[in-house]
């Protein structure tokens, strides 16, 4: 597959991103579980992650996700700086936006998709917030949240990887991602944590 | 065009369009949350078939019908009756005990939008025998919305997400003891109606009305930018009694404000503060 050799070519010491999105639903916290591991304590960027979830008080990702990555694993909540080498998830029942500082920003507006947090919200709002320094992933899901968000990152310049429909448990949403721009690079789960690992990049002196 | 000059001519046409607003029509949206007025300022370019924010502003500008719909797209909310159960069952448990020991008690809710809030805090009131000794100020920016709320109309195909946070929320009684339903629509009791004065107030730009015991304002502060939070929360902190009480959304908190340090925490999962003593 030419993504995946893009990825072997990519140099270990190119971490252009300030940003890591990363969207998903129904089938995302499996590729998760091998996404997140992958990332280096010493990453030199902001990881910011949306799923659909019930509509409930208290989002369990955080302690799921305390445990098995090596960054600084926290629920956004409004006015956060955003910074390098933290790992934030959107709370249940707020829409997550990237705002001026950057800082994370919460909203309540309506649902798309049915779905608040919506992964078109933040990944819109991202690729405002970044350009071309932010990487949006798009996971495993059944429906067409994130198509416009991740198409949105590729306008701006951005780099945006789905993850391939055939490793999805639901590939609804990957193949949303692709009918609406199919220049995203497409990667199974396993090749996306490859591409983490590599990111260990702290800036030169 | 590379689309990052697209996007910052974006910026500066949101910028120009705010200001234009703010002069015309004297509403402040200019330290509002930029990223979140963005992203409805999109969705009021396709209702009103603008292809830029510039054309939208010609039209603002000279239309004042288009500024009033305009509004519906900057303030609309979206919330629901008792939304976070937990926040009323701390309200019920933890703070109208407290309330309970003045003669009268005055409640506002700031940013009232279409009213769930203050439908859902008169009957708690209500069910701990409180509410004919208290008054509700609600407001908001929105004259349309506060119409609505003065109605205290709701769609019946919410009444059941309602009544179940209702339960949750430690409700002694049952929701329907408060409404009656007609034509797939609830109209909420007039005697609850009887408790509550809606009025016309800006966070951004006007100043306290009245001295409070407590003030509910949820979900209403994330629109805003740090230095709008502080100007609010520095209203919030003027309108309260001695000790009062302030109540915000699950997600919000005095942190980054400049007025944390005139507040307490009070029940902090639930984020309610209570003013400190002597500020």
């Amino acid at each position: 597959m030419t993504a995946a050799a893009s990825v072997s070519r990519m140099p270990a010491a190119a971490s252009p991103w300030e940003a890591i999105v990363i969207g998903g639903s129904s089938g995302a916290i499996d590729a998760l579980n091998t996404l997140l591991p992958a990332l280096p304590a010493d990453l030199d960027a902001a990881v910011i992650v949306v799923l659909h979830l019930v509509r409930d008080r208290r989002s369990l990702l955080v302690d799921i996700f305390r445990e098995r990555c090596a960054l600084t694993v926290q629920e956004a909540e409004d006015q956060l700086p955003i910074r390098p080498g933290h790992l934030y998830f959107a709370p249940p029942d707020y829409h997550l936006l990237v705002d001026q500082g950057p800082r994370l920003a919460l909203s309540v507006g309506e649902p798309v998709y049915f779905s608040r947090p919506s992964i078109d919200v933040l990944f819109e709002s991202a690729a405002d917030g970044y350009g071309e320094k932010l990487l949006g992933v798009l996971l495993s899901g059944a429906n067409g949240d994130g198509a416009a968000g991740l198409a949105a990152i590729h306008a701006a310049g951005g780099r945006t990887v789905v993850q391939a429909p055939s490793s999805a448990a639901m590939p609804v949403m990957p193949q949303a991602a692709l009918a609406r721009q199919p220049a995203h690079e497409v990667l199974t789960p396993g090749e996306i944590a490859t591409l983490f690992a590599q990111l260990r990049t702290p800036r030169l002196p | 065009m590379p689309s990052t000059a697209k996007a910052r001519i974006a910026d500066i046409e949101q910028r120009l369009l705010l200001d234009a607003i703010y002069h015309r029509y004297h509403y402040d949206f200019r330290e509002y949350a930029q990223a979140s007025l963005k992203r409805r300022l999109q969705s009021a370019l396709t209702q009103f078939g603008c292809k830029t924010l510039s054309q939208l502003q010609d039209r603002v500008l000279h239309d004042p019908p288009v500024f009033t719909a305009l509004l519906q797209f900057l303030t609309v909310q979206v919330s629901d009756m008792f939304r976070d159960p937990e926040y009323f069952l701390a309200l019920r448990n933890e703070v109208l005990p407290i309330l309970r020991t003045y003669p009268s008690i005055k409640v506002w809710v700031a940013g009232c939008s279409a009213g769930e809030e203050v439908y859902s805090l008169a009957i708690l009131l209500a069910e701990e025998g409180l509410l004919e000794r208290a008054m509700i100020y609600a407001t908001d920016i929105n004259p349309h919305a506060l119409r609505a709320a003065e109605q205290g109309i709701f769609d019946m195909d919410r009444v059941a997400a309602f009544s179940a946070n209702h339960a949750r929320s430690g409700g002694r009684s049952s929701l329907s003891d408060y409404y009656t339903a007609r034509y797939g629509r609830v109209v909420f009791d007039k005697r609850l109606r009887e408790h509550m004065v809606f009025s016309d107030h800006s966070l951004a730009t006007d100043s306290v009305f009245a001295e409070v015991h407590l003030i509910s304002c949820r979900n209403v502060l994330i629109y805003f930018e740090r230095d709008l939070q502080s100007r609010a929360l520095g209203l919030f902190h003027d309108a309260l009694v001695h000790r009062g009480f302030l109540g915000l959304g699950s997600r919000e908190s005095l942190r980054f404000s400049s007025q944390a340090g005139n507040f307490d925490d009070f029940v902090l999962d639930d984020r309610i503060y209570r003013k400190k003593a002597g500020r």
